[in-house]
């Protein structure tokens, strides 16, 4: 790159067992407390009826959850963000379905789980829940599928000039898939990055680099339950962005390829 | 992004002079630099390589069998990859065994095009080449594989403990390793947009400097997901499928695996060019394109933006066109409402299948295609069109000199791509 990328942050979200949402999540990461009300219980975004919250799966709902979280923050209008969905494995729980259905009887198919299973389904439900009708990507990039995400959206932001949100994701492994897919619980986590400007809670330059190097180590928090879910490779940068600490990490964007971040206030 | 949203809902409320200034300038400020396609591949039921493509085409001569994959096979057509099952990874390689996987290093090895990828990274450096691919399903056949081979407590056998093919990145990791790239590499996974975006972010890194050249491209194959996946919703046509056509019932489903190579025009004056591309979701319904198109306009008009052009400036669409009763007709009405008679469009799913997550590369090749042999393909198995059809869209096959072509490559979810390619002199 010819230079770094200058990024703003402008919100935040994130979901997980231990960390129901940013504003409480903050206290942990910040060391303040243990644990927070809410933890432990399944996400209710408000941006999802009553009958399709309960009825969506376990990807779609963690993923609208943080999503919602962090365009509140930005008090960014959902409507008008391109927007970049990563996750490394997609939907595990519907991909065992699938196998499973097809090795047992291939015709006994569900046609909405089947339409469901698409990579793009948090993406696709985001926009029909907000009436986004702007670009909208799934990506995946194996274990750096965070960092793949978190450069394609700030590559967008850059190149279009306008705030785009980002949100990884994924889910626990279940049946047989657990055997070779290591993600043993559910993690979320959502950024609305921008250009920067006063609206921007913190501010990012971010660099490829292309040696092997160390990475950030990983937060207090990283539950040993979270730590091979892809997403939860954004925990030291949110750990960072809690504490309002400055500095630097690296933060795998690929296999011989990281990202640095200088994160600043 | 936000310029478009007030592209679409502007004619509503402003007069037509502002309208055309309006116009004017985003077309101005949205404008890309063109890059030049400086190889590309395509392989499919209808040919391995461009020339067996472009002979296919120039011949009618369709791809699509009677169905015979898998156990139990369903009453359809298929566009199958002949030989793919007697293809062997190279053994470094050996660890991301699936169809899929078999099907990119197929594909990669067809018109030179690998050698041209490693000349690439060779001339710029490994971490200065980016690597895009798109797939909806990826390497799941061979989960679906594992699922039927499971032992006898219920467990994944040895061999597929080790494969590392069971995720989305499969393809992408497994082109990764095989090029040895150390540029920025993704799996795009939009389901049937996922190869006509890759050329989207990839023109991202270039503009950015992040990277000097990428390749892109999608790699998608015949697996039970789909095939009864697309069944349960009453999607497949028991017969070839026929897109456009007034009795059109469903598409056929196809696999196939295509590659293009990006850099600076600066390179090579004379190759094609990428001039733009248009995303954007409907934000209606998972597996129902919206009903009046708004999502596939606002698409188009991005990519026509993005290209600095106007409609009347395209001689060539490659349309998305399943044959499904839907997305013909929203299509249908859409080029019609929005070219003139002089533009030529046309669906070549009936030669290839719908190649689903590869559909975007392969008909980027049809295109430029069109663009550099003059051989403007129609739709083929279409005999009646449907009345939503304008003058555009055409049965047979034309001879025409073709400066501008745009594919367009819409998904479930709501996903939808439009490209936009031109000769080097238009």
């Amino acid at each position: 790159m010819t230079g770094p990328l200058d990024i703003g942050i402008e919100g935040i979200g994130v979901w997980s067992a231990q960390l129901p949402s940013w504003d409480a999540g903050r206290a942990i990461l910040c060391g303040n407390v243990d644990n927070v009300a809410g933890a432990g219980t399944r996400p209710a975004p408000s941006l999802l009826a009553p009958t399709e919250r309960r009825r969506a799966q376990e990807a779609v709902l963690i993923a609208i959850e943080v999503a919602q979280q962090a365009c509140t923050m930005a008090a960014r209008d959902p409507r008008e963000l391109p927007n970049v969905f990563a996750s490394a494995y997609g939907d595990l729980q519907i991909n065992d379905y699938l196998c499973a259905t097809l090795a047992r009887d291939p015709k006994d198919m569900s046609p909405t789980k089947f339409h469901n299973s698409v990579h793009n389904a948090p993406a696709g439900y985001w926009s029909i829940a907000t009436g986004c009708m702007a670009s909208s990507t799934a990506l995946s990039a194996g274990a750096a599928t965070f960092g793949a995400g978190l450069l394609e959206a700030a590559l967008l932001a850059h190149s279009e000039s306008c705030p785009v949100l980002l949100a990884a994701y994924d889910i626990a492994a279940v049946g047989p898939l657990a055997d070779i897919v290591p993600c043993r619980a559910a993690f979320a986590v959502a950024l609305v990055l921008a250009p920067p400007s006063q609206r921007a809670m913190a501010r990012l330059l971010l660099q490829c680099e292309h040696a092997a190097a160390e990475l950030a180590p990983e937060a207090d928090v990283l539950h040993a339950s979270c730590r091979d879910n892809p997403a939860a490779r954004s925990l030291p940068l949110l750990t960072c962005l809690a504490r309002r600490t400055p500095g630097t990490q690296l933060l795998a964007a690929g296999p011989a390829l990281n990202l640095r971040m200088e994160i600043m206030f | 992004m936000v310029a478009a949203t007030s592209r679409i809902a502007a004619p509503r409320r402003t007069k037509l002079y502002w309208r055309i200034a309006f116009s004017c300038i985003t077309r101005l400020l949205s404008r890309i630099p063109p890059l030049a396609i400086t190889a590309f591949t395509a392989t499919s039921a209808a040919g391995r390589g461009v020339d067996a493509l472009a002979l296919a085409l120039a011949q009618r001569k369709s791809g699509l069998v009677e169905n015979d994959f898998g156990p139990a096979p369903l009453a359809c057509w298929i566009g199958q990859v002949p030989g793919l099952d007697d293809i062997c990874l190279p053994a470094p390689l050996a660890n991301w065994e699936s169809r899929n996987n078999r099907l990119a290093w197929l594909g990669l090895n067809q018109d030179g095009f690998r050698a041209r990828a490693l000349a690439a990274i060779d001339r710029y450096g490994s971490a200065r080449v980016a690597l895009v691919l798109g797939t909806s399903t990826s390497s799941i056949g061979e989960t679906e594989r594992a699922y039927r081979e499971l032992d006898a407590d219920g467990h994944m056998n040895a061999f597929q403990r080790t494969n590392r093919a069971h995720q989305t990145h499969a393809l992408g990791a497994f082109v990764q390793e095989a090029l040895g790239i150390n540029g920025p590499c993704v799996t795009i996974a939009t389901a049937c947009s996922s190869s006509a975006k890759v050329f989207a972010s990839a023109e991202r890194l270039l503009r950015s400097g992040l990277a000097d050249a990428a390749i892109v491209g999608g790699v998608d194959s015949l697996c039970g997901s789909v095939l009864f996946g697309f069944n349960s919703l009453q999607l497949v046509s028991p017969q070839p499928c026929r897109p456009f056509d007034v009795e059109r019932n469903g598409l056929s489903l196809g696999e196939a695996a295509g590659f293009a190579l990006l850099e600076s025009i600066t390179v090579d004056k004379t190759a094609s060019r990428l001039i733009g591309y248009g995303e954007s979701a409907d934000a209606h319904h998972m597996s129902a394109p919206h009903p009046q198109g708004l999502g596939a306009q606002r698409a188009l008009q991005d990519a026509l933006a993005r290209a600095a052009i106007t409609p009347a400036d395209v001689d060539y669409i490659n349309l998305h066109g399943t044959a499904s009763r839907q997305n013909d007709e929203v299509e249908a009405a859409l080029i019609a409402r929005t070219f003139p008679a002089t533009t030529l469009a046309s669906s070549t799913k009936g030669w290839s299948g719908h190649t689903l997550g590869a559909a975007g590369i392969v008909e980027a090749v049809v295109a430029l295609l069109a663009i550099e042999r003059g051989l403007v393909p129609g739709t083929l198995n279409a005999q009646v069109l449907d009345p939503a059809c304008g003058p555009q869209i055409k049965i047979d096959n034309q001879e025409r000199n073709v400066r501008v072509a745009l594919s367009n490559s819409f998904g479930f979810g709501g996903n939808n791509c439009c490209v936009a390619f031109a000769a080097a002199d238009a």
